[in-house]
């Protein structure tokens, strides 16, 4: 045998299981020297050889001489070491209660080994086969940065290989083994305070909490023994001392870790006969219901108060048994993402406000869909129980919302049934809506379109339009004769030319690459709270710099405020600004441009001076595109992708029909007196003041439709519920009325319409694909605008309330008037 | 079954007898106040504080014993000289006052003072007398020592005197143990300049009561008492009239022979 002098003795070469360690097998030291396994001269079995290949598929990137002898039963051999190491070792039934600091290793010297004598002490009976390795938990991946770097682990006897700095807990993931935890949680630090996650490691004398412990190379960890059991039990009767029994009237029942957990690790009784802690409930906003006595003090929600959302509020005061979560002095949460503490939350002690009472997670119907109250289009899943939402939750999505998503997207979803148009309407000459039948409200709409001029007609499709309707109105409006049809908030100038000049070139998990941050005229944090999240993500975990111009706002995170309007935009062009030398030496600078300039008269000279900005830091290269526009709505890139530009600019005052597609943000005052408004939506909101005939359409949560995100994904809504009323998807009732009008479009189902649709943008349909721009922006001609000097606006002024949605939330009513500083 | 049963019950006996002691403070479990804060007209964040003159420079000196950008180490230190120069307790604008002074979160700092019992997030006296409550100093007669302490003064525990001299607290272990039982005056009377902080031990009912009166008038003990122990027979934590051991010098210890190994 032969024991590196360098190397270090990294392993035994025993049998996979404990039970293989019986009398008449040998045991022999394996040694790691220039990356190569050395053995002793061994004489392997056939039967075993044979099984090393049966389960040689395990191994991924082993030497074949490594697999084989790691699996490999070792040989046996006769010796002096051997009949000693008898007397002194446990035997098998021993072996596999005791824990392994009583196991002693015996150290026999190789030439035996290979003695003709030892032969026919062989074990006769060949090992059964192992039962196949189990697939990692929850799809878990293992990405090797860097292939040296990777580490041989044991779990339960399978080998796996991890990258170095990786957690135990981590390996057994990999390994397939789901390991109980609380305070644990993959996207947050190690707190390491909950120890529900021990598990046994050989050659240590106490179990170790998984979590927080690095895997070693060559570590042996046991998750099933009786030792880990135990101590997990011992643990969870700890939790449950003080944990009040109240899982009947606790809205976390039936989702909640420490009710699972303790259905495995749980007693049915416990020792503690003193009485049971008491904690104030702590008052935390309009959204998350604190029931503090709950609580078992995992700390998830201080961390991802600190780490992931950013406001240091919440803390944990006191000791002892007297500890507690809280903010000390008596404040609201107020974060746009402090919605998701209720889903890392392992226990009942934060559960959602608005949801409290309503419904048990057993009877909800889960719909995967996506999210259209801004253009991040988190994935979610619509929670519904017959025609009612009752409430949204994340969906795992690592390219978009990685497993958070807005309070915005959790909590709007009560405006879903309040304000709901749910009847064809025409307003009559006393000026009140009248109910009338779909056929009549089609045919006057047709009536009056026919009789106006093909240039007075007007299309604006809303924020909340899919691809779908989107492309119907534009068919339809063009095969009326008129091209004045755009998307609201895309400005009446829109360049939707080249594709690179309105998406996120770098992607929303490419943002974590970037090293500088230019944020021109957006504020993330309440434009795209998703994006705001991975630039925070970004600032902590690489030190990124930020610089902002725009007017003040309250980033969480680090940033140089550098000014506030056009002005500083022509100093970083021209290099006078000191930011300039962060940017020019910047690895991957990332510049934002916030879709709130697409409104104003000299956005192309904005966006040709924020070119040359990005031309000077080389922000476009051939391997990192950091040239980013953040859009504010969730059609604007479908709307763009599928050509919804205005022929004329100023088309809108001399309208004499307009056609309103869910567009409430349209400034009503412009529209002539004498037109004639039709209000094709799901709410009652803005324009319906103004509209003359109502066609009532369904909601993202009751129709299939294609939304593209800012970073250029198309992904599709899914309905969750019926439509309300009588009302029906906005494309059918474009087609509809397309035939009452005499021009009938050429669709009659959805698939029709996107094979319409796959003919002007097929990346629309490439869904839940990021489908980059071709050519980058500097095609662009060169812009002859002058640029004004005013200073750029904030686009959003309510983060709570920015479509007809939540606009009808009275859920995001009480947040926009506790939470939102005055 | 029956031997179980009457063992717990015996238990529930004892433990009885040990909660009827003391029904004068009912949150015996928790050595100082809530773990939250509520407004009160001396203690509410909007009350300004800051660190005196001379105290800015204390709080220069502590910052340079740490890197520049590791200021939060400070925050034990600085609130301790905060609540010095604040009488002996920290409200919540000192805390905030700190928390600035390190740049971090004031809940960071929140954390801390909840978590040590040694800072005082109510009111206390200007001298502030902590009974020793662990166990040798409890079996020497700490309870006797706290209730003539409470007794004499006429206040609860944690309570403040009328004329705002004196409270009385319990604290843990101050290693003090030889010469059990103990007791700490926090002296706050002198600001962050005078602060003294002395340990009163071997003390009885009774001479804790003649500290008590000492400090009122302002007196000092003689300088034999004074701080250290009260038991005049006694020199420091050596027995009671005089060394009965190891009355020689001690041996000094056999030097190896190293020529032998």
């Amino acid at each position: 045998m032969v024991v590196g002098e360098a190397g270090l003795a990294v392993g035994l070469c025993f049998g996979r299981r404990r039970g293989t360690m019986e009398e008449g097998e040998g045991v022999c030291i394996l040694s790691l020297k220039s990356g190569d396994w050395w053995f002793g001269e061994q004489q392997q079995q056939p039967a075993a050889a044979a099984e090393a290949e049966a389960h040689s598929h395990r191994e991924i990137s082993l030497t074949k001489r490594h697999r084989d002898s790691v699996t490999q039963k070792a040989t046996t051999f006769m010796g002096l070491g051997m009949l000693a190491s008898r007397v002194i070792r446990p035997t098998a039934s021993n072996l596999s209660r005791l824990s392994s600091l009583h196991f002693i290793r015996p150290i026999v010297s190789t030439p035996e080994a290979s003695s003709a004598q030892s032969q026919p002490q062989s074990d006769p009976t060949p090992d059964p086969p192992p039962p196949s390795p189990r697939p990692p938990v929850a799809g878990a991946r293992v990405h090797f940065p860097n292939p040296e770097d990777a580490i041989e682990v044991f779990v339960d006897g399978y080998s796996v290989k991890v990258p170095k700095g990786m957690t135990v807990l981590q390996a057994c993931e990999i390994a397939g083994v789901d390991i109980p935890r609380f305070c644990y949680h993959s996207r947050l630090s190690i707190a390491g305070n909950c120890r529900m996650c021990l598990v046994e490691v050989e050659k240590t004398p106490k179990p170790v909490a998984s979590c927080a412990m690095p895997a070693l190379p060559g570590m042996k960890i046991k998750t099933d023994t009786p030792l880990a059991k135990k101590a997990r039990e011992g643990v969870m009767e700890f939790l449950l001392m003080n944990h009040p029994l109240d899982c009947p009237i606790c809205d976390q029942g039936g989702e909640c870790d420490l009710q699972d957990q303790s259905m495995a690790f749980g007693s049915d009784r416990g020792r503690f006969t003193e009485v049971k802690r008491a904690v104030v409930d702590k008052n935390l906003g309009p959204l998350v219901k604190t029931v503090m006595t709950r609580c078992i003090q995992c700390t998830r929600c201080v961390r991802f108060a600190t780490e992931v959302a950013g406001v240091q509020d919440l803390g944990m005061l006191g000791r002892g048994s007297g500890e507690e979560i809280g903010t000390y002095v008596e404040k609201l949460m107020t974060s746009e993402l402090s919605g998701n503490v209720i889903d890392i939350c392992p226990v009942g002690a934060l559960t959602s406000k608005p949801f409290a009472f309503k419904a048990r997670n057993w009877e909800l119907k889960g719909t995967e869909s996506i999210d259209v109250t801004d253009a991040v289009g988190s994935n979610i899943r619509i929670d519904s129980r017959g025609p009612e939402v009752l409430r949204i939750l994340p969906r795992l999505n690592e390219d978009i919302n990685e497993e958070w998503i807005s309070d915005k997207t959790r909590f709007c979803y009560d405006g879903l049934k309040r304000q709901r148009l749910n009847d064809p309407m025409i307003r009559g000459a006393d000026g009140r809506f009248k109910t009338v039948s779909w056929r009549d409200a089609l045919v006057v709409v047709a009536e009056v379109v026919l009789q106006v001029k093909p240039g007075e007609i007007v299309g604006i499709a809303g924020q909340l339009s899919d691809a779908e309707s989107m492309m119907a109105l534009k068919d339809f409006l063009n095969r009326m004769g008129s091209n004045n049809v755009w998307c609201e908030g895309n400005g009446l100038n829109p360049d939707a030319d080249l594709r690179s000049g309105y998406i996120m070139n770098s992607g929303i998990a490419g943002l974590e690459k970037a090293d500088v941050f230019l944020l021109v005229g957006t504020q993330p944090r309440v434009e795209a709270a998703m994006v705001n999240a991975r630039i925070r993500k970004t600032v902590r975990g690489n030190q990124a710099k930020v610089g902002y111009i725009g007017p003040a706002t309250d980033l969480n995170y680090d940033h140089q405020h550098l000014g506030t309007g056009p002005k500083t935009l022509i100093e970083l062009a021209e290099g006078r600004h000191p930011f300039c030398s962060a940017l020019a030496n910047a690895k991957n600078p990332a510049i934002i441009v916030g879709a709130g300039l697409f409104e104003r008269e000299d956005k192309d000279a904005i966006f040709s001076v924020v070119e040359t900005i990005a031309k000077n830091a080389k922000v476009v290269r051939p391997d990192w595109n950091g040239f980013n526009v953040l859009l504010l709505k969730a059609a604007q890139a479908a709307a763009l992708d599928l050509g919804l530009v205005p022929e004329s600019a100023n088309s809108i005052e001399s309208a004499k029909f307009v056609y309103l597609m869910g567009a409430d943000d349209v400034n009503m005052e412009k529209v002539p007196s004498d037109a004639f408004v039709v209000y094709q939506g799901h709410h009652g909101d803005q324009s319906v003041y103004r509209a003359n005939i109502i066609l009532p359409a369904a909601a993202f949560s009751e129709k299939e439709g294609i939304y593209e995100n800012t970073e250029g994904c198309s992904q599709q809504t899914l309905p969750a519920v019926p439509t309300v009323g009588d009302a029906r998807d906005d494309w059918k009732i474009i087609r509809a009325l397309s035939e009452v009008a005499g021009v009938r479009l050429p669709y009659d189902s959805l698939g029709a319409i996107r094979a319409r649709i796959r003919t002007v943008a097929p990346n629309l349909l490439n869904m839940d694909e990021r489908e980059p721009a071709t050519f980058s922006a500097s095609l662009k001609p060169d812009c002859s605008h002058k640029m004004s000097l005013t200073d750029f606006r904030p686009a959003i002024d309510n983060f709570y309330m920015t479509d007809s949605i939540t606009r009808a939330s009275k859920i995001m009513a009480q947040c926009s008037a506790t939470l939102l500083k005055k | 079954m029956l031997g179980r049963f009457a063992a717990a019950k015996r238990v529930l006996e004892i433990r009885e007898l040990l909660t009827r002691r003391h029904t004068s403070s009912p949150l015996k479990s928790f050595s100082t106040a809530l773990n939250y804060h509520l407004d009160s007209p001396d203690n509410n964040p909007d009350l300004p504080w800051e660190f005196t003159s001379a105290n800015k420079h204390k709080v220069k000196e502590i910052l340079s014993h740490y890197p520049s950008n590791y200021k939060q180490s400070a925050v034990i230190p600085l609130l301790d000289l905060a609540q010095q120069q604040h009488g002996g307790w920290l409200p919540v604008s000192a805390m905030n006052a700190v928390a600035k002074v390190i740049e971090v979160a004031p809940i960071r700092v929140y954390e801390v003072a909840t978590f040590y019992s040694m800072f005082n997030r109510t009111k206390v006296g200007k001298y502030h007398l902590l009974v020793c409550g662990t166990t040798p100093c409890m079996i020497r007669g700490s309870r006797e020592i706290e209730d003539a302490l409470l007794k004499h003064l006429g206040v609860k525990r944690n309570e403040v005197t009328k004329d705002g001299l004196f409270s009385v607290g319990e604290m843990e272990c101050m290693g003090c143990c030889v010469n059990a039982p103990m007791i700490t005056v926090a002296d706050y009377s002198n600001g962050s300049e005078g602060y003294t902080y002395n340990y009163y031990e071997d003390v009885t009912p009774k001479r804790v009561v003649e500290i008590v009166e000492l400090l009122r008038r302002g007196e000092k003990l003689p300088v034999r008492l004074w701080p250290g122990t009260q038991n005049p027979k006694r020199t420091k934590c050596g027995p009671e009239g005089g060394n009965t051991t190891l009355l020689s010098d001690p041996k000094p210890p056999p030097c190896r022979d190293l020529d032998a190994c």
